[in-house]
């Protein structure tokens, strides 16, 4: 069960601005997800290992060696705010800081 | 001579390998159908075909490919179905398109798919919905819904999609089209745009079971790009089996049996197929999975964690949509993401940052790890005794426009039958197996990692037997 003040501290971690409406709707839809989806804790599973990958491989880990990457006007041409520097170029934003 | 469009897609690439046919011709008239396209099945189409006139010596003979919008596809916009995409053109494409483009399957079009992959339904579009075509009321599936909808109509002689947790299998079942899902690792996953990266795998969606392998063939392979590829023991094959004699089939109750929520009409289906199968010599027992009726929840905790992880890319910054806030960073990220995202993958972002949140991760996420765990041992001790695990791919037959968009569980349960398979990495193979009320069925067949080509060989000799015809709606 999920309240009003743990969807807007979820939405804050998650970077969303939810409205009042979306902010209500969420807070029944999850609570109803989650009232599901409790139902495995009622499971034992002392012991048992959490899974960390499906298919018994060893790491497959290529050699160290560099390698061509995309070219940099390549990277940012899809940027809303691309931004040419001597060193290439980067990605446009505003301040991180808070508004005056 | 029959119509281009008539033939299966091995059938035109053979046409062409041996001169029978232009490699554009094909093009051509699959793209004169797509341009027809009154589904909503594509987002995307090429003007024009490549012209390779070296198509004809290559394997897949230049017969052209739809593939879902989330593949990454140099210079053509790739918006996985998301406004926060609209009209991006990435840089670079993805390991599996690149490789059926080497192996002479040019890019058809993109096809239209669930927002992120989250859904059962094609509904979550910022695009659209896709429309079934054996019924234009009805949903054709999802998130591949585009890619089957185009197959079963027609528009594409075949086509890619990716199955998180049901993606593939479950559309094909709905469109009544062969769907494979392989092995986790089997296809790279560089450049698909990632939803829960330790489920998402790519796959073909095809009119028939040889199309399916000889696609899948040419996908497969480890990729220095996507760490978790890896190769197969040994190459898909194209199947021939003509019957299933000696294979042992389990019926696993839980996924199956009364409490499964399986439709009458699907399960008549179902059980006819079953007594087919052991006319073809197959022996058919029950099974068990004791913990497959808990994948589902296990699903819809990992998948939304991983995706929640996964969409934080998504902020404005670097391609895609911005919306400035007030003039400072976290404003900006919060609603580009609050206009770009839609109501479903703001609802998984929230429930995968809630699992993964403080105080809560080892009670849902490290919970949901466990049970997967399970999951995987389930099948195991399935597999010592049978050769493959059946069921039906879908509770149910495809369901009206807007009949679950208000209901996210019932939504969710689309993928009960299929989840589990996902949840331990092993491949399975939908194919038509009847009509229920004039609507697809489909049958699904799982085995454990890396027997794709037994499990196309089983799927083909069945497909023999069951001669399902879809032509009426590629008319």
């Amino acid at each position: 069960m999920l309240d009003r003040a743990q969807v807007l501290h979820v939405a804050r971690l998650a970077r969303l601005a939810l409205d009042e409406d979306e902010v209500q709707r969420m807070t029944q839809e999850l609570s109803k997800v989650l009232d599901h989806i409790e139902k495995i804790r009622e499971l034992d599973l002392h012991g048992v290992p959490p899974t960390s990958h499906v298919v018994d491989v060893t790491g497959s880990l290529r050699s160290d060696e560099p390698t061509p990457s995309l070219p940099p006007e390549a990277a940012i041409a899809e940027a809303p705010e691309p931004v040419q520097t001597p060193a290439g170029g980067g990605f446009g934003v505003p301040s991180p800081g808070q508004p005056q | 001579m029959s119509k281009i469009t008539d033939l299966s897609a091995a059938q035109a690439a053979t046409a062409v390998r041996e001169g029978q046919l232009e490699a554009d011709e094909v093009f051509a008239a699959y793209l004169e159908r797509a341009r027809g396209d009154e589904l909503n099945a594509f987002t995307w189409l090429a003007e024009e075909p490549p012209g390779w006139g070296q198509a004809g010596r290559l394997p897949l003979g230049g017969v052209p490919l739809a593939v879902k919008d989330l593949f990454c596809t140099e210079g053509a916009p790739s918006q996985s179905g998301s406004r926060i995409l609209e009209g991006y053109r990435p840089p670079y494409t993805a390991t599996v398109v690149r490789k059926l483009q080497d192996a002479g399957a040019p890019l058809l079009g993109k096809t239209n798919q669930d927002e992120f992959a989250m859904g059962s339904s094609t509904e979550n579009s910022a695009f659209g919905p896709v429309l079934n075509p054996w019924d234009r009321r009805r949903v054709p599936g999802g998130s591949s819904g585009g890619s089957a909808a185009a197959v079963a109509a027609g528009l594409a002689p075949w086509a890619i999609g990716t199955d998180t947790g049901g993606s593939i299998r479950q559309p094909a079942a709905l469109c009544g089209v062969v769907g494979v899902k392989p092995t986790y690792g089997a296809c790279s996953r560089y450049g698909m745009i990632a939803f829960a990266s330790s489920l998402d795998q790519a796959g073909p969606l095809t009119r028939d079971v040889t199309d399916a392998a000889l696609l899948l063939s040419h996908m497969v392979g480890h990729d220095g790009h996507d760490a978790t590829s890896l190769d197969l023991p040994g190459p898909i094959e194209l199947p021939r089996s003509e019957d299933l004699r000696g294979l042992r089939l389990g019926v696993p109750e839980e996924l199956t049996g009364s409490e499964s929520g399986v439709e009458p009409g699907v399960r008549d289906c179902f059980e006819a197929l079953l007594a087919l199968a052991e006319k073809l010599g197959a022996s058919v027992a029950p099974c068990r999975l004791p913990h497959a009726p808990h994948a589902l929840s296990a699903y819809y905790l990992i998948a939304p964690a991983e995706a929640s992880a996964n969409l934080a890319r998504f902020d404005g910054v670097r391609y895609g949509l911005r919306v400035d806030g007030d003039a400072d960073l976290l404003s900006l990220y919060e609603r580009t993401r609050a206009t770009g995202f839609g109501a479903e993958v703001k609802r998984r972002i929230m429930l995968g940052t809630y699992a993964l949140s403080s105080g809560y991760y080892d009670a849902y996420y490290g919970t949901a790890q466990k049970v997967r765990t399970k999951i995987s041992e389930d099948f195991r001790e399935a597999f010592a005794e049978f050769d493959f695990v059946v069921t039906p791919t879908s509770p149910w037959t495809a369901f009206e426009l807007g009949a679950k968009t208000e209901d996210p569980l019932a939504m969710y349960l689309n993928d009960f039958c299929t989840v589990p398979m996902s949840l331990a990495g092993i491949p399975a193979v939908s194919i038509p197996c009847g009509l229920s009320d004039g609507l697809p069925v489909g049958f699904q067949l799982a085995g454990p990692a890396f027997s794709e080509s037994r499990l196309l060989d089983a799927a083909f000799a069945l497909e023999q037997a069951i001669d399902f015809d879809a032509s009426v709606v590629r008319a």
